[in-house]
């Protein structure tokens, strides 16, 4: 936990603009990230170009049986990546596939992140009785696991995209509402946030304006963090059978390529590939914002 | 970690041993009462998510039983005491499970908590076994990079512990699948152990153990690259405090001060994030057992949830909750005996 303390406490005694203008300053200058920072980033923008550009390169249903199956990448001339058990391509599903991965990831990290920060303000701030409730609700989400809660809800909620989202999302809040509320807790106490109070700015301003800017350094480490175990969350589902059928994605593909596993270990390799590769920049993304926003606690 | 200099063991009074542990019984009463409010939540947790299911008990019974008419519907409704209001219900079902009938898997034709209870051991056995796979290489890898900080040692580790973490876990089981059980055919592809009529004991442990090998490996493996990276940060902040440096400068030799003094108080966070994950271990071992047909309780999830066995289902969610709320207890308490300032606050 020494990021929480190293970003809260780096500048008590400065008034509130400095502290807003050094993390915005820190993000701009290009010139000082760090070098696993730009390497995550780019990796991540070739993924984004790879999902854009999908349907240009591919044009067509990713999902058309084009060819004969269990064809090997680079056995036929057009179908650089082979086909999977069903003769479809495997380098157009990988680029259609790259689109509905990455927005799992960042849609179910945009709702853990908004339901984090949420229940981590509230708590914090009010602490008593709400922060006691909510602490409770925290840690009953912690002790159930993750991954059993997501396959029993999107098993009852039927495998479509919005569930998957939505299970993955509810399921990996509480890390970020727990760093919320332990940088709100030594947010409220400082003077520029009592004083504030005190000349009669309303507990939704002081929130909004003074806590939550201060507060966003480490939840933004943290979601590039969770980005990727969403990613990770969502292959697994997949490999179960929990994906949505009527999309391609690669862990759609793992699941479908499982029966296949010995005699065309292939066909999970491509797709296993990628999500390693995006996970892998996710998390040098997350590690290099660490680096940046919080010099201190970065070891 | 200093010692107190007034502080002599032998002589320590039996006042102060005593009062010591009427703190520590009080701090396991207290815990104990804390952990209650989250189990009854946990039980609300598996209510709703039966309630959500779609169907119940009845449409269940007469759906194995090959139909019925509306009015013995309506009557088997009334006797399972599904028209009672939702709170009736959740009070009937709550004092069910705490009086150990979790409902009744009709897809494997026996209670759920005697189908959890017989794939309890395998899962156990896995975890344990994939804890110490992942404590041992976690601090190991952490040690070594800690101290090569900076040179090529340490970029090494941080390197194969991110691509470690980067895969998921079942992709690192087929991986191992394929390289040790099908191309060198050393460990068996999958499952829990040969059966081969009569063997002694030696052979059935060297069984499992082989059987064993590879899964605990996978789910170790996963965690141990979390850990690299804590214990290496641990280590880092350890290295920079007084007592280090005071060791060093008295001439102790590094490898002592590394065992000693580093790595032994990089510990204390590696004990919290274990006991927090045991929750999420419990959540990979649904894809290593499925990936190895291992006979635990993941692989029961799986078979659950093709089967849409939601009994089934919401027993495992009350049972690994109450089992992790445990095992985060006896972390606690086990922290306690580590570091005895926990138990002032």
């Amino acid at each position: 936990m020494t990021q929480t303390e190293g970003s809260a406490v780096a500048t008590p005694d400065r008034p509130t603009r400095s502290r807003q203008h050094g993390f915005l300053a820190r993000i701009r200058g290009v010139a000082v990230w760090p070098l696993r920072l730009k390497l995550g980033l780019v990796v991540l923008l070739v993924e984004v170009l790879a999902a854009v550009l999908a349907s240009h390169l591919y044009p067509g249903d990713p999902f058309a049986m084009v060819e004969i199956p269990f064809l090997k990448p680079g056995e036929m001339s057009g179908y650089p990546l082979g086909t999977d058990l069903m003769g479809r391509d495997i380098a157009a599903q990988l680029l259609h596939g790259a689109r509905f991965s990455l927005l799992v990831g960042l849609a179910a990290t945009l709702i853990a992140t908004v339901v984090g920060v949420t229940i981590g303000l509230l708590s914090g701030y009010f602490g008593g009785v709400i922060d006691h409730s909510l602490m409770r609700l925290t840690e009953l989400f912690q002790v159930i696991p993750h991954f059993l809660l997501a396959i029993t809800l999107v098993s009852i909620l039927g495998a479509t995209l919005g569930n998957i989202i939505i299970a993955i999302g509810i399921t990996s809040w509480p890390m970020i509402a727990r760093l919320v509320r332990a940088e709100t807790l030594i947010l409220r106490e400082l003077d520029y946030v009592k004083i504030s109070a005190v000349m009669g700015a309303g507990t939704v301003r002081v929130i909004v304006t003074h806590i939550l800017p201060n507060a966003l350094p480490p939840v933004v480490v943290a979601a590039s963090l969770l980005t990727a175990s969403a990613v990770l969350m969502e292959c697994g589902l997949a490999f179960l059978g929990l994906s949505d059928v009527s999309r391609v994605s690669w862990g759609g593909m793992i699941g479908a390529a499982r029966e296949a596993l010995l005699d065309a270990p292939y066909m999970t390799l491509i797709p296993g590939a990628a999500i390693v590769l995006t996970v892998m920049a996710l998390s040098l993304i997350g590690d290099g914002l660490n680096q940046l926003l919080n010099p201190r606690g970065h070891a | 970690m200093s010692s107190r200099p007034t502080e002599m063991p032998g002589v320590a009074g039996a006042d102060e041993a005593r009062s010591e542990r009427a703190s520590s019984v009080r701090y396991v009463a207290l815990r104990l009462v804390q952990i209650l409010p989250t189990l009854f939540l946990i039980l609300l947790v598996a209510f709703v998510l039966l309630q959500m299911a779609p169907g119940d008990l009845v449409q269940v019974m007469v759906g194995e039983s090959g139909g019925a008419t509306p009015e013995y519907v309506a009557r088997l409704r009334q006797t399972f005491g599904l028209d009672e209001p939702l709170y009736v219900q959740f009070l009937n079902y709550a004092l069910n499970v705490v009086s150990g009938d979790l409902g009744f898997s009709f897809r494997n034709n026996m209670p759920v908590l005697q189908l959890i209870a017989s794939r309890l051991p395998a899962t156990l056995l896995l975890a344990v076994t994939a804890l110490i796979v992942s404590v041992v290489l976690g601090l190991a890898g952490g040690a070594v990079a800690a101290t090569s900080r900076g040179k090529w040692p340490d970029h090494l580790v941080s390197l194969v512990a991110l691509f470690v973490y980067a895969t998921p876990v079942f992709l690192c089981g087929v991986g191992l699948i394929l390289l040790f059980a099908v191309a060198l055919p050393w460990f068996p592809i999958g499952g829990f152990a040969d059966l081969s009529g009569e063997r002694g004991a030696w052979q059935a442990f060297v069984d499992v153990a082989a059987h064993l090998a590879l899964p605990a490996f996978t789910l170790g493996t996963a965690y141990a690259a979390i850990y690299v990276r804590l214990t290496r940060a641990a280590m880092l902040e350890v290295q920079g405090q007084d007592f280090v440096r005071t060791a060093r400068a008295k001439g102790v030799a590094p490898a002592r001060i590394v065992w000693r003094h580093t790595l032994r108080n990089a510990l204390l966070p590696l004990v919290t994030v274990i006991g927090m994950q045991t929750g999420s271990m419990l959540g990979g071992a649904i894809l290593v057992e499925t990936v190895f047909s291992w006979p635990g309780l993941g692989r029961l999830a799986f078979e659950a949830l093709q089967q849409r066995d939601y009994n089934l289902l919401a027993g495992l969610i009350l049972c690994s909750g109450a089992l992790v709320v445990l095992i985060n207890l006896l972390v606690d308490l086990v922290y306690t005996l580590l570091d005895p300032r926990v138990r002032i606050r």
